[in-house]
């Protein structure tokens, strides 16, 4: 097969790592080629390499055969080679046709002409599949249209190569399902595809040919049709991982969280919750799934005593905790992991040891009198760095130089050391490398097992399914169904995250 | 007869007036349009405007020609303007800062160039100055003819700003840019578009608007220049902005109310009310605070004032 792009030696260095290490791939073109490996292996930058917006320390391009050298993502869209980024890059304002146009060339023109873009999008859409309303403003669109302004952008700039950086990570699996249709097609039709991602189901799903990258080097490349999730999942991370993990079955405790017809306005003063009523009992994992945006993060706002309670009631063993602040909720022994351990879950520039008494310095023993009692705060962080295994210089490193999985394992530390009776545990895993991910659920699994009551708000349907004993599906603000997890069917579950109610999703 | 009094104070004259008055502010506000557009937020409009009125005296006087004036007014905001984006754009220092810098600047610099150049004097200099070209045929319409087409020619390249920058903002490939820019910059970059250098362009464009205002006070209006002449007159554009929604012609329509707050209170004074002066000149300002209060907005550019990094950090 003739090769669309091939990487020689590509090696890049950032302050601190080698992100890629002598990585070689050849892409052929019309096919689907997998860029496959852990967060941090490598796979992103050495795309960013080739879409032009990094450039690298040594090695060669090739695109076509031809050496080139690529110095930015507009030189790159002149060569051929498109790329959309897990973040995608439209203007929410702009209407799906001056998204498209502002991509366009001027080609002496000052004047944009939208009625021929729109035109170009409809024929486009008719021939590839790719339907969108032009007239639509992007904020107005669901993730998955977006992704398809994306490929429509890239499309219509003659791109003959398109990299796909994690493009499922913001999709259900049934627009993932539809995605890959429409990937297919456009590969049938010549046009190569460099698909970044983590997740073995997808790779085996869609790809022709797969490269593994473990630590910035290239592990192998290898055809999909030739190879087993167990082969690729330790080519992956150089080790035999367990990807399910041994479950006691739960020992219930009482009702110790209840949410009562709660609705609560998200930040733009639009209802994001609307009568929500669940209820948590000791020792088990009630497993929240939902798309991003759903109104996961007001639910866990409003049991945190974050955003008011327009409605309802949410009690506390027993008590309502409606009109408490933040501290007293805390106090009642409720812990939390917050979604972005970076804005909320840690002060970056504050040391380990003063990260790790965030919730607790005006409490004995780290308070004597008013004052801060250093000896104690130092004998605290290193008890937790060794109990939480926490890979840092010392108690003094500054959090915001330490790797994901440290960071998060701070905010763990500190959460669980308190000892609650409540753990809100929203995105726990995000980020994380698998080594990281394990521990974490691991954790999960352990504080359940001890008899706390774990909510766990997940955007991974498969860290859902594995960790928790019930499972509520959240969908515009409102839960879907309940199932528990030895009932959950995965396409099911698919259907309540877009929309579909239990009854129905069932009949 | 208060009446009366009332109703004559909004005759054809008044109106005459708003626009005269808005005009200037229409200037700096259209500039101040195109630069938040791009995501800068420009609140040293009014030392430019304080250059604009200088150094277009300074040009006037230095080639005997008003037009000559205005022009190399307009060169020197352009120089405040890219000095401004230097400031902003390149070293990414704080935009509120550096524009509130630039304020105290612009008054500052002006009057101490203004005693170096001309010397203490009982008279101020006086230079060739705009004259009111009626506009053939439109200043006969009945009514409007003299309210709009009666004026110095600046005020008829104000009417033009306002049309060729609308169709500049939403009409071109670069005006298109500039708004994305303005939006999420990042998105821009990756499609090719070079962010800092559309910048620059803004700021080059808002610092010669914004200086054409400031030398329309001292080259058509008082046909001199006076220290800290341009008098607050860069805040109204500001909120002229905000008002207008970052749409040119709503953004003239909100100068039309300030400087029709202008005429109001001049006329009063005229009347000779028994209303302190100062009270009178605070109006237009409390009219000001009151409308931006009222139509708060949250239309604004995403990315405004907010400096843009080449990222080059692991993901």
């Amino acid at each position: 097969m003739p090769s669309a792009v091939r990487m020689e030696n590509i090696t890049k260095r950032f302050p601190g790592v080698l992100a890629n290490d002598h990585v070689s791939v050849e892409i052929a073109r019309g096919e689907i080629h997998a860029l496959l490996g852990e967060n941090g292996a490598g796979k992103t930058t050495l795309m960013n390499i080739l879409y032009g917006l990094y450039r690298p320390d040594a090695g060669k391009i090739f695109i076509n055969d031809q050496p080139v050298t690529i110095s930015s993502p507009l030189d790159a869209i002149s060569k051929g080679v498109g790329m959309i980024h897990q973040h995608f890059m439209l203007i929410p304002v702009f209407t799906v046709t001056e998204n498209v146009a502002l991509g366009e060339e001027a080609q002496g023109n000052p004047f944009v002409d939208l009625e021929l873009t729109r035109k170009r999008i409809l024929d486009l859409s008719k021939a590839t599949g790719l339907h969108i309303d032009p007239d639509a403003r992007v904020e107005q669109l669901s993730v998955g249209d977006q992704q398809r302004v994306e490929i429509i952008k890239a499309l219509l700039r003659g791109v003959n190569v398109l990299i796909m950086d994690e493009p499922t990570s913001v999709l259900t699996p049934q627009e993932a399902d539809e995605l890959f249709v429409v990937l297919r097609k456009l590969a049938e039709e010549g046009k190569t595809i460099i698909f970044i991602t983590h997740k073995l189901r997808e790779v085996m799903a869609i790809s022709d040919r797969i490269t593994v990258l473990r630590d910035g080097k290239v592990v192998n490349t290898v055809n999909t049709r030739e190879i087993d999730r167990d082969s690729l999942a330790n080519m992956m991370v150089g080790r035999k991982i367990f990807l399910s993990f041994e479950r006691k079955a739960a020992r219930l405790g009482e009702q110790i969280l209840e949410l009562r017809n709660v609705r609560a306005v998200n930040d733009r003063g639009l209802l994001a919750l609307k009568d929500i009523s669940l209820s948590m009992r000791a020792g088990e994992i009630l497993g929240v799934a939902g798309v991003d945006g759903n109104g996961q993060s007001e639910l866990a706002d409003v049991i945190m005593g974050l955003r008011p309670v327009t409605h309802g009631d949410v009690i506390v063993k027993g008590r309502s905790v409606v009109h408490k602040d933040t501290a007293y909720i805390i106090k009642q022994g409720i812990s939390a992991i917050p979604f972005s351990r970076h804005e909320e879950g840690l002060v970056l520039t504050f040391s380990v040891k003063d990260n790790l008494i965030l919730k607790e310095f005006y409490n004995p023993p780290f308070n004597k009198g008013g004052f801060l009692d250093f000896k104690v705060i130092q004998d605290n962080a290193l008890q937790r760095i060794k109990e939480y295994d926490i890979r840092t210089t010392g108690p003094e490193a500054k959090v915001g130089n330490m790797s994901g999985g440290n960071q998060q394992k701070v905010v763990l530390a500190r959460e669980l050391s308190r000892k609650p009776d409540i753990l809100i545990a929203c995105q726990p895993t995000h980020g994380l490398d698998i080594g990281a991910t394990e521990y974490v659920r691991q954790q999960l699994l352990n504080q359940r097992d001890n008899g706390i009551s774990v909510m766990l708000i997940s955007t991974e349907l498969e860290e859902i399914l594995s960790l928790s004993d019930r499972i509520i599906v959240m969908y515009e603000g409102q839960i879907m169904g309940e199932v528990p997890v030895e009932q959950a069917d995965l396409q099911e579950i698919g259907k309540m995250m877009l929309g579909v109610r239990m009854e129905t999703a069932k009949a | 007869m208060e009446l009366e009094a009332i109703l004559s104070l909004f005759s054809q004259e008044f109106f005459y007036s708003t626009i005269r008055m808005a005009a200037p502010i229409v200037m700096a506000a259209i500039g101040e349009v195109i630069m938040e557009r791009a995501g800068i937020l420009n609140l040293g409009i009014e030392s430019m405007m304080m250059f604009g009125a200088f150094f277009g005296v300074v040009g006037a006087a230095t080639f005997g020609n008003a037009w000559m004036g205005m022009l190399t007014g307009i060169l020197a905001g352009a120089i405040a303007g890219a000095l401004f984006g230097f400031i902003v754009i390149t070293l990414r220092a704080n935009q509120s800062v550096t524009g509130t810098a630039f304020n105290i600047i612009g008054y500052g610099l002006t009057t101490f160039l203004a005693r170096v150049f001309w010397g203490i004097r009982s008279e101020p200099l006086k230079v060739s100055q705009f004259v009111d070209v009626p506009l053939p045929f439109l200043s006969d319409i009945p009514f409007l003819g003299y309210i709009l087409f009666d004026h110095d020619p600046t005020v008829y390249i104000a009417y033009i700003v306002v049309i060729v920058s609308t169709i500049f903002l939403f009409r071109t490939i670069w005006g298109l840019r500039i708004r994305a820019i303005g939006e999420h910059p990042r998105a821009a970059e990756t499609i090719g578009i070079n962010v800092f250098r559309y910048r620059y362009v803004a700021a080059l464009i808002a610092g010669g608007l914004a200086a054409f205002g400031g030398a329309m006070l001292s080259l058509a209006q008082l046909d001199m220049f006076v220290d800290r002449m341009s008098g607050g007159r860069g805040f109204f554009a500001l909120a002229a902005v905000i008002l207008g929604r970052w749409n040119p012609i709503g953004v003239a329509l909100g100068c039309l109310l300030f400087g029709a707050g202008n005429a109001v209170q001049m006329r009063i004074q005229a009347f000779g009310l028994k209303i302190a002066p100062d009270l009178l000149i605070a109006f237009p300002f409390a009219l000001t605070l009151l409308v931006v209060i009222v139509f708060r907005s949250t239309a604004n550019p995403k990315a405004l004032a907010k400096p843009y990094e080449k990222e080059a950090t692991i993901e």
